[in-house]
């Protein structure tokens, strides 16, 4: 395994570029959030070791910095997930809305419990915490995008939905 | 009492962008404050509003301004806390997505305010659809002139960037955030120092919620002493309040500070009453962290004095009876609502949150969703709620960050007012159907 194997594209290198821009030549440190969450979307979905390693030169920093960071924070996947990763929060008043209702639908539906892709590795469900969509509950997020005052039915058109995208979901 | 100043234009199709915002009055204050105010002058106007921080903690904000320090040739920060993470709370979100370029113009005038020439917003990673819609809003403003170099000809320079989090509750304190902003780890730091003397990369910094900069414009508009008019005592202005559980109609509510709690509750101009009919059980009234109260001491208090939406009278009668505005992440529960089982929903919340620095809210914030959890699946006894409330008590004011409070104060107010919940369910594990939730059983009560 080498760093060589893992590249940003000419699209991505310009975004890198751009962040780097936004702080002091000397702090440039403070973009390890923002490549996180770029190389996280340009390869696959997760943070390899390799990804890691990769974010490392990008900045001039030991591994370990990226690692001890990458693992602290909850967006970050250390772990491959499947193309649409439901994030359904389960704290309060999405719960006094139903919450666990709706994991257990998807449970059903998916055939899968929290945490197992599907067998296509087409979703996953992960259950977070509050997502500041109390007003709007139950919800979950897929990718940059949230889906509010879910139903059953509503959540059979989504999942049909993205079945026919077939894309990757991505925050960035 | 229905002075608007931040949601006054929300509902204007196209506000989102520069042009319709700027036909609503849009950046006249920057254009007041840049061409008729000195740095100093503003400071000034914002003390004299009594404007108090918004995220939570109260703090007045012309006060925290004017903490500062400006050594020469050192460079000072804004940076503007947009990591809302606290359950319950949705405004920040609701006013950045609608309302993108007030927090702009907000940003522009307190940075020159500050004598700041760069200022970053960070926002939680899971707004990242937000993101763009503030990244958009600023390319607009660089196009127009309103940021960038010599901003509408005063000299003023100001580069404006948004960075996201990563997922962390934590990084919502000042001090964890700046670890996060400088990438690593959102370990709150130990105070003193206090970011205004050593914030960002060890420069000067001001940290304030979304908020309280949007605020600034309005008062810079109108001036201090009008927004100070606005509002009872010293709860001066407007404040947004997200407005979520079993009411009829949740969402983002901005009210002038001293509306009664029983009627922003009741009233159809805000919460519209009960969902299906119900009875009022409980309230949250400032976000996860601020103790819970039952319906009579969230109407009135132990005085028996009306209830109002203030800091001063919704803290009135400290913990015994009493709470606090926090972050206005006001949340309704009905009478079928199981306090316990909320309350083991904030317990699993903090312990997944906690940063793991200091051992009592480690360990504690893990100790306290265990034993909740044991009343849930009925395997709790009488003596659980003393080592309850035993542990929550070894937590507060024993960690280096306000986290160690947040985890504990929701578990020393359900017992405080709902002890016979807790009681109810070591008597009978069923007794969560006695409670009569709206809610089907869950897996871990069948566990």
């Amino acid at each position: 395994m080498t760093t060589s194997e893992i590249k940003f594209n000419d699209e991505a290198q310009k975004k890198v570029q751009e962040i780097l821009a936004q702080y002091p030549n000397d702090k440039s440190k403070s973009a390890l959030l923002p490549l996180l969450h770029l190389a996280q979307a340009e390869f696959d979905g997760w943070l390899s070791p390799e990804t890691m390693d990769y974010i490392a030169s990008i900045l001039n920093i030991q591994a370990i910095e990226v690692y001890e960071v990458a693992t602290f924070y909850s967006m970050f996947n250390l772990k491959p997930v499947a193309n649409y990763l439901i994030e359904i929060c389960q704290t309060s008043s999405c719960w006094m809305c139903g919450a666990e209702d709706i994991v257990r639908y998807l449970e059903k539906k998916l055939n899968v419990a929290v945490g197992e892709p599907t067998q296509d590795g087409m979703f996953q469900i992960k259950t977070v915490e509050c997502l500041g969509s109390c007003g709007t509950a139950p919800m979950f997020q897929i990718g940059d995008k949230y889906y509010e005052n879910l139903t059953f039915e509503k959540i059979d058109a989504i999942l049909e939905d993205l079945r026919k995208e077939n894309k990757r979901s991505r925050y960035v | 009492m229905n002075e608007k100043l931040l949601l006054k234009y929300d509902h204007i199709p196209g506000i989102n962008t520069l042009a319709v915002y700027r036909q609503h009055n849009g950046y006249t204050s920057l254009e007041k404050a840049l061409k008729t105010l000195k740095p100093d002058e503003v400071v000034e106007e914002v003390k004299k509003s009594g404007l108090r921080g918004r995220g939570g903690a109260g703090f007045p904000t012309g006060m925290k301004w004017s903490f500062l320090a400006k050594p020469e040739g050192v460079p000072r920060y804004l940076v503007c806390n947009a990591d809302e993470s606290e359950p319950g709370t949705f405004k920040d979100r609701y006013l950045m997505e609608r309302i993108p370029h007030l927090l702009v113009e907000g940003m522009i005038i307190a940075s020159y305010a500050l004598g700041a020439n760069a200022s970053y917003i960070y926002v939680r990673g899971e707004y990242y659809y937000i993101i763009k819609i503030l990244q958009k809003a600023i390319k607009e403003a660089y196009a127009a002139g309103l940021l960038g170099k010599n901003i509408l000809g005063s000299g003023f320079d100001l580069d404006l960037y948004v960075q996201p989090g990563g997922g962390a509750y934590i990084c919502g304190e000042e001090t964890a955030l700046l670890e996060s902003l400088e990438g690593k780890r959102g370990n709150p730091r130990i105070k003193p120092p206090f970011p205004a003397v050593a914030g960002l990369w060890g420069r000067p910094t001001v940290v304030n919620n979304v908020e309280t900069i949007a605020a600034v414009v309005p008062i810079i508009q109108d001036g201090g002493d009008a927004y100070a008019k606005i509002g009872v005592g010293k709860s001066t202005g407007t404040k947004l309040i997200s407005a979520s559980g079993h009411i009829n109609k949740p969402g983002v509510y901005e009210i002038e500070l001293g509306v009664p709690v029983e009627e922003f509750i009741y009233s159809e101009q805000y919460c519209g009453g009960i969902r299906n009919g119900k009875k009022l059980k409980a309230v949250v009234a400032g976000g996860s962290s601020v103790p819970i109260l039952p319906t009579e001491l969230i109407l009135k208090t132990a005085k028996g004095e009306p209830r109002l939406m203030t800091y001063e009278s919704l803290s009135d009668g400290g913990f015994a009876t009493g709470t606090m505005l926090g972050s206005g992440g006001f949340i309704v529960m009905d009478e079928d609502t199981s306090i316990v089982k909320n309350l083991f929903t904030f317990a699993r919340f903090y312990r997944h949150e906690s940063c793991g620095q200091c051992s009592p809210c480690r360990e504690g914030t893990a100790w306290m969703e265990k034993i909740i959890k044991k009343f849930i699946d009925g395997k709790a006894n009488m003596a659980d709620i003393d080592l309850l409330w035993d542990v929550q008590s070894k937590i507060e004011g024993k960690t280096i960050c306000p986290l160690g409070e947040a985890a504990a104060w929701p578990v020393a107010a359900a017992i405080r007012h709902f002890r016979h919940e807790f009681e109810a369910y070591v008597r009978n594990p069923q007794s969560i159907n006695e409670v009569k939730h709206y809610y089907r059983l869950n897996n871990l009560v069948e566990a």
